[in-house]
């Protein structure tokens, strides 16, 4: 037993070896480096590119739900599907989709540990040409968007005025602390650098083994324990555009248990461009003194 | 098919922690690199031989991080 709240949504890389090209289950790569699919990819898997395909391309938005039906239903995917999905970077974008797909209702998806990290380095099985998804036979349904797993703006601010909720910023400590913007080599930026006031600093990358897994509960219990989250605590999780803190997310919904745990999707690529919004710099205190 | 000779190392780079990560797939030599955190991909390389690979994927993570501007805080 691993002990996680949730151990149903996370899958061995010996599962899916084994039930990658069953009828029921549809396995997805979702990678930051949308070319690392064709390098080679789990046996039966198809892609997803989370920069066209998991967002509005026109207004800065989530999917839409009839784009989210007609995204599934082009996978081949069912209401009654198993979906698994890995990635690059100990599933950061597979995250990203999980979070979505959490949001419209689908009922069973799961992501492989250790991602496709792991899968390599297992030296596993890869197939260089794309898999041909045939479409679902019936159209895909997805459930009104859930909001309550999602923060926006106004939320964040009520909770930096309140307290109301424990802010996590998951991103590295040098754009916590505002010496960087943007990670080396990523576009997306801001106008200023820093945090969010009162935030908290746990990078996602601490949630990770070296081989991509996650770490043990009691790892996870004491990391974020040590902010203050416990089952009990309403959390924001944030990062840059919010597939880090998507991760981030999982962590404390799934494997912890925190019953009132959001993603601010909007993250610093929101707050940090915003006219007059509060910024705090510097590095994190140390667990447990953050304002 | 199987990736071969799967390594990883952490290496830095003008005082950014950088993780190199290479394998064999069908003969040709994969690599990428990557800031340690947050783990964006900065270069992914085919070439001959993992040397070769790696050391291409390397220079292009230098290329990337020296364009990184840090600020006083």
């Amino acid at each position: 037993m691993s002990g996680y709240a949730h151990d149903e949504v996370l899958v061995s890389t010996d599962w899916v070896a084994s039930h990658s090209k069953d009828l029921k289950v549809r396995v997805v790569e979702v990678d930051v480096d949308t070319k690392a699919y064709d390098e080679g990819h789990v046996p039966g898997a198809i892609a997803w590119a989370w920069n066209t395909q998991l967002c509005d391309t026109v207004v800065r938005d989530i999917l839409p739900k009839a784009q989210f039906e007609a995204l599934m239903t082009q996978s081949g995917i069912g209401e009654d599907t198993t979906v698994v999905l890995y990635g690059d970077n100990n599933n950061w974008f597979a995250a990203w989709a999980f979070w979505q797909m959490k949001i419209y209702g689908h009922q069973d998806v799961r992501i492989m540990n250790g991602g496709r990290k792991k899968w390599l380095s297992e030296q596993r099985d890869l197939d260089t040409a794309p898999t041909v998804a045939g479409p679902s036979a019936q159209p895909y349904r997805a459930k009104d968007a859930d909001l309550s797993l999602r923060a926006f703006l106004p939320q964040v601010q009520q909770a930096m005025k309140t307290r109301s909720a424990i802010l996590i910023d998951v991103r590295s400590p040098q754009e916590f602390s505002g010496e960087i913007l943007a990670p080396p080599g990523l576009p997306e930026t801001c106008q200023r650098g820093g945090h969010i006031p009162g935030a908290h600093s746990v990078p996602w990358g601490k949630a990770c083994n070296e081989d991509g897994t996650f770490k043990t509960v009691d790892e996870l219990k004491a990391l974020y324990g040590a902010e203050g989250v416990t089952p009990g605590a309403s959390v924001i999780a944030y990062c840059r555009i919010g597939e880090r803190s998507s991760h981030t997310w999982f962590v404390l919904k799934y494997l912890l248990g925190v019953g009132n745990v959001t993603n601010y999707d909007g993250s610093w690529t929101e707050w940090g461009n915003l006219v007059g919004a509060p910024v705090e710099k510097g590095a994190a205190k140390s667990a447990g003194q953050a304002s | 098919m199987k990736p071969e000779h799967y390594s990883e190392r952490k290496v830095e780079i003008d005082g950014w922690p950088v993780n190199v990560a290479s394998y064999q797939l069908e003969g040709k030599w994969h690599a990428k690199a990557d800031n340690v955190s947050p783990g964006a991909a900065l270069a992914r390389i085919v070439a001959a031989t993992r040397e070769e690979a790696e050391q291409k994927a390397l220079d292009r993570a230098r290329e990337l991080l020296s364009r990184t501007k840090r600020r006083g805080v």
